[in-house]
Parts: structure tokens; sequence; C-alpha cells
């Protein structure tokens, strides 16, 4: 019998995966892909608490994050051709100009 | 019982291919791995009776995003392994699962509290979507107005970021060229 538990606890592993990804990784296209597992995660949590719960606000807020979601790619991958054509990569440590 | 088998399978299979996503060093291969992970991750819409989000997922994710990463994957050289320097492993895997941990305690406690009624509940007799468009077009209607208008200002900004300079070569540095092709003359 598969219960709300078992739901969550997966739905956590996917996150903390997706976390350690954003944690991890430098170039700016796999942060964008571990983003993408985090929200992810973040969705499977909201249909199991609204199956469970027998409630149809979890599957709502499952719909704007995927609204949300798919903007943030369109405006993020936008922003990531600008800076590839400025500075030829995607690295994080070969774009900070900062030097702090 | 093919409810249990399928969760089962379903997490396992998730679980691998998102760990392929975030370590793999190949942005191709992340690609394809998260993108059947998308699927799968719909299987688990299909399991919990959210037929309609399992179909948005379908085509929102698998569909919409995962073909904009695989066309602007054109304006990027991925043909290359992606060099990284590395922080300390150990250390990432700490804080991650740390924080995790610590996200789901906040979240599970006041969930398993007994105090949750539910505010739109679901409807034995009629289809997910039918249910789902009752209650978005009467209790979420202004949300998705909102969400409506914040799809055309990404859409209008990916346009414009984008399609700026789209004439000019990414990959031939043409300017190189053209002091190549004056020194030839001279």
């Amino acid at each position: 019998m598969i219960t709300l538990t078992h739901y969550l606890v997966v739905s956590a592993l996917i996150f903390s995966i997706g976390l350690v990804g954003v944690l991890r990784r430098r170039n700016l296209l796999m942060l964008f892909f571990a983003t993408e597992v985090m929200l992810n995660s973040v969705n499977i949590a909201f249909a199991a608490i609204s199956h469970y719960y027998n409630d149809l606000t979890g599957q709502m807020f499952a719909f704007f994050i995927i609204a949300i979601a798919a903007s943030e790619v369109a405006v993020g991958l936008g922003l990531l051709i600008l800076l590839y054509k400025r500075y030829g990569t995607l690295d994080l440590d070969g774009l900070s100009n900062m030097r702090g | 019982m093919i409810e249990t088998i399928a969760f089962y399978l379903f997490s396992v299979l998730s679980i691998g291919l998102f760990s392929v996503t975030v370590l793999s060093k190949n942005v191709l291969y992340a690609m394809t791995s998260l993108a059947s992970g998308m699927v799968l991750i719909s299987g688990f819409f299909f399991l919990l009776g959210a037929d309609f989000l399992g179909v948005v997922q379908l085509i929102v994710y698998v569909g919409a995003v995962m073909a904009l990463y695989s066309f602007a994957m054109m304006f990027f050289d991925m043909t290359r392994d992606i060099k990284e320097k590395n922080t300390n492993q150990a250390r990432v895997f700490l804080l991650g699962g740390l924080s995790a941990l610590m996200l789901v305690l906040i979240f599970a406690a006041p969930i398993h509290s007994n105090e949750v009624a539910a505010l739109y509940p679901i409807h034995e007799g009629m289809g997910n979507a039918q249910d789902v468009g009752i209650v978005l077009f009467t209790k979420y209607l202004v949300p998705f107005e909102v969400a409506a208008i914040m799809l055309l200002v990404a859409m209008i900004a990916g346009i414009i970021l984008a399609g700026k300079k789209m004439d000019q070569s990414l990959t031939e540095d043409t300017s190189s060229d053209d002091i190549l092709i004056q020194k030839d003359t001279k």
C-alpha cells in the first residue's frame, strides 16, 4: 500500500538530487537542468497531497508552477544566449569578472 | 498491487535518470535523461488520479521546454564534455541532504496535523479535467489570467533577448575572417 509518506519521500529525494546539482554545477545550462528537477519534485509532492487529502488545490498550484517554469525557461535561455554571445562560455568561474 | 509496482518502478527510474542529469558531464546525456525523467513524473501524476496535470506535464515539459532546450543547444558548443572545477564533493552532498531534510520537516509538520480540511474537494462522479476546469475558472480565475500575462511577457522577453543580432553567426568568428581577408588583399 502506497501512502502519502512514500510520495513525499520520493519527492524529497528528487529535490535533494536537484539541490546537489545546484550546489555542485559550475555550468549555467546544467544549473537550469537542476532547477527543473527541483520544480518537478515539488509538483509530485503537490499532486500527492492533492490526492490523499481529496483536495484540488494542490493540482492548481502544480499548474501554476508549470506555467512559471515555462516562462523561466523562455527568459533564462534568452539570457544564456546573450551571455554566450558576449563571453563565449557558460562557465560560472569564467563569467566572474569582479574577482571577488 | 499494480499501483505499488508502478510506484516503485517510476520512483527508482526517475531518481536514477535525474542523478544522470545532475552528475553527467555531457549536456546531451543530461538533457535526454531529464526529458525521460519528466515523462516518468507524468506517470506519477496519472497514478495519483491527476490526469489533466499529467497531460499538461507531457505537453509543456516534454514537448515545449525540452524542445526549447534542444533548440537553444544549437547556440552553444555542446559537443565537448564540460570541464568544471568542482568543490568539495562530500560537503556539497552533506549540505544538499541536510537542507532537503529541513525542507521536508518544514512542509510535513503542518500537513500531518489533522486539521487539514479540503477546500475544493474532488468529486467522484466527474472526470479530473472537468473538476480542474470548474475550480480553475471560478476560484482561480485571477491567478490564471495573471499567469497568462506572465507567459506573454516571458514570450516577448525571450524573442527580444534571443533575437538581437540574429543575422550574425556565433560559431564562425566573422571579424577575424574580415581581418584575414583584408590582410590577403593587402
